[in-house]
């Protein structure tokens, strides 16, 4: 059994650096490269490295539909809607990385397993992808009553989306804090900080946890579960020790990306585009273990 | 009546940092109507950090601001209500529901250079029929033709009315000055002035800002707002009017709600203390005062020593989890006995 083919939607920023997260996965092979733009960076360095390269975006994409077994979508939340339909109903598999939010939500670290076999699957954002490990790992050692997160990025790293629509990444981020953190409530904040140098992504998650005293269980659930993110973001690092203070825990999390495409400091982007390749790459996985049994 | 200049004050919005977010429904009613009947057409009840902004990291709100923007609006037959809302902590249905609420007026802050996360909030703010603001915070953090570049954006969106928000009361009155006078220039919206008073000029700034062109400033009353305060509300209705400015402000009434309502709930006076004064002079956020403080006593570090270096790091509004984690580094580093 052969490794997955994998297309790409969106050759911007996302699109590009996932390429260089799918070169280094197991189970995956990069195969094509799709944008509406024939001279954008991404689409010449996919050229330059030998992909197949599609500039007339899903219309292109469904005319080579053979090449591709996996889709990544790196464009819109309006885009997707569209992009997701036609995909699916030629059986291929969807990893979302815009807010549409189609399929199920999954943050690697936490529900991996969930929804492998779902058609879509979403990304959530990037504040969650940093945080919501973490509020799953306290929620394990405690009940967590309220969750809330404040995602601090360098504003050289929130491109021209999350900025129209800085909403999106609250309201997102609070359901799946819930949703997958296991919160009874949640609450998302994000800050863009224009320091210069700019600054690497710093993530604060404050808990209300239902019982007081389970320090010990909860910090050690909590290094755990850095552990484990380490595994597909390895400049995934806490910041100190947990703070507890009665109920409330305090958690600070720092995201230094790869450095593929970004600059290390857009830990937010490294953190969307190396939890997705991680997904897909359980995908398939699971598949390639499934054919040989 | 035809004002000269409008005095918009925000004692219940930024003086919810100064007293942690705790106003009671009756404080609010009661300083609604005094200001009300003061003839301040335009007051700001929202918690400190704007709508949404109850939440661990700036202090949960005592009583929910719906009710206390409901309160306020009840308590007032000429005024109106303002909301502050910060893109990243607030949404649009917040500012929906505000507006149920009571709310006339909406100003829209973002970080100085972040204008263009406030497009769909000032949008929606026309939409709603609001008298809509941009609010550039920080405007000591930015080049003036990056402050105008930016209050271009929140004109292009559709602000009525642009601010210079000195946050952390850092500007000297000839940096009002420019920042204004560039506004001035180059908007044909009107120009507005939100000052702290962490190096005892926000009077002084405000009278630079009147001066080059301002046709809104803020206020609280016995300057109940983050870090030192802001411009004396009460004191700049008596200054105005020595100017012969038209505002609408009745002195003995607008002293009176400052004197006899406001005084007695403060939590203590409004003086320019060791850290706010450090707070304007190094450049950080007002509102990072009282958690500053805490950091300072749980770690046993000089509270000043934080500031700078949060003024260093180039900390922006909103970022108080940094002053816990740079407490905590000093600690650390000095060796300092917790």
């Amino acid at each position: 059994m052969g490794k997955l083919k994998v297309g790409i939607i969106g050759s911007g920023n996302i699109g590009t650096d996932l390429m260089y997260k799918i070169e280094r996965s197991d189970f995956l092979q990069m195969s094509t490269m799709v944008g509406i733009d024939a001279d954008s960076e991404g689409l010449k360095r996919a050229k330059d490295r030998g992909y197949h390269v599609i500039d007339n975006g899903i219309e292109g994409l469904l005319e080579k539909a053979a090449l591709v077994d996996i889709v990544f979508d790196a464009t819109t939340a309006k885009a997707h809607a569209n992009h997701s339909k036609l995909l699916t109903a030629l059986g291929k598999k969807v990893i979302d990385l815009t807010p549409a939010a189609i399929g199920p939500f999954v943050v690697p670290s936490a529900n991996l397993d969930e929804h492998l076999d779902a058609p879509n699957v979403n990304m959530v954002t990037c504040g969650g992808q940093a945080t919501i490990p973490i509020v799953h790992a306290i929620n394990q050692a405690c009940t967590v009553e309220y969750a809330e997160i404040v995602a601090t990025v360098a504003s050289k790293s929130a491109g021209p989306g999350t900025r129209a629509n800085i909403d999106e990444f609250t309201r997102t981020t609070s359901r799946a804090i819930e949703k997958i953190g296991g919160a009874q409530k949640g609450k998302a904040i994000i800050i863009l900080n224009p320091a210069e140098p700019p600054i690497i992504m710093r993530d604060t998650i404050h808990v209300l946890v239902k019982e007081e005293r389970k320090e010990e269980e909860i910090t050690s659930s909590i290094e755990k579960m850095i552990n484990s993110v380490q595994d597909y973001v390895p400049g995934y690092r806490m910041r100190g020790k947990p703070v507890f203070d009665g109920k409330k825990v305090s958690v600070f999390i720092e995201v230094k990306g790869a450095g593929d495409f970004f600059p290390p400091y857009s830990g937010n982007l490294d953190i969307m585009t190396a939890a997705a390749a991680k997904v897909a790459n359980e995908i398939a996985k699971k598949q390639s273990t499934f054919v040989q049994k | 009546m035809k004002r000269d200049l409008q005095i918009v004050d925000v004692t219940l919005r930024d003086g919810s940092h100064a007293m942690k977010h705790a106003f009671t429904e009756e404080q609010v009613r009661q300083v609604a109507k005094g200001l009300d009947q003061a003839g301040i057409e335009y007051l700001e009840v929202t918690h400190g950090d704007g709508l949404g902004g109850s939440s661990l990291q700036y202090g949960f709100s005592k009583v929910n601001e719906m009710k206390l923007i409901e309160a306020a609006a009840e308590e007032c037959s000429q005024a109106k209500i303002s909301v502050l809302l910060l893109p990243g902590i607030g949404i649009k249905e917040d500012l929906e529901d505000a507006v149920k609420a009571g709310a006339k007026m909406v100003r829209v802050a973002t970080h100085v250079t972040e204008a263009d996360v406030a497009k769909q909030h000032i949008e929606l703010g026309r939409n709603l029929g609001l008298k809509t603001v941009g609010f550039l915070m920080m405007a000591h953090m930015a080049p003036i033709d990056k402050v105008v570049e930016q209050a271009k954006l929140f004109e292009s969106y559709g602000a009525e009315i642009v601010y210079v928000t000195d946050s952390a009361g850092a500007l000297l009155p000839h940096e009002v000055k420019e920042r204004v006078s560039a506004l001035k220039e180059n908007l044909s919206c009107e120009i507005g002035f939100h000052g702290h008073n962490n190096l005892s000029l926000a009077m002084a700034n405000t009278m630079a800002a009147i001066e080059s062109g301002a046709t809104y400033v803020d206020g609280s009353l016995r300057c109940l707002g983050a870090g030192s305060g802001n411009t004396q509300t009460e004191v700049m209705a008596a200054v105005f009017d020595r100017l012969g400015y038209k505002t609408g402000v009745e002195l003995y009434p607008i002293m009176d709600v400052a004197n006899n309502i406001v005084a007695k709930f403060m939590p203590r006076p409004q003086e320019v203390t060791g850290s706010s004064l450090i707070m304007g002079y190094s450049g950080v956020y007002s509102s990072f005062l009282l958690f500053t403080q805490e950091a300072a006593k749980k770690f046993n570090v000089d509270e000043r020593d934080i500031l700078v270096e949060l003024g260093r790091m180039q900390a922006v509004g909103g970022q108080e989890d940094l002053i816990y984690e740079v407490a905590r580094e000093f600690a650390r580093s000095k060796k300092v006995p917790v």
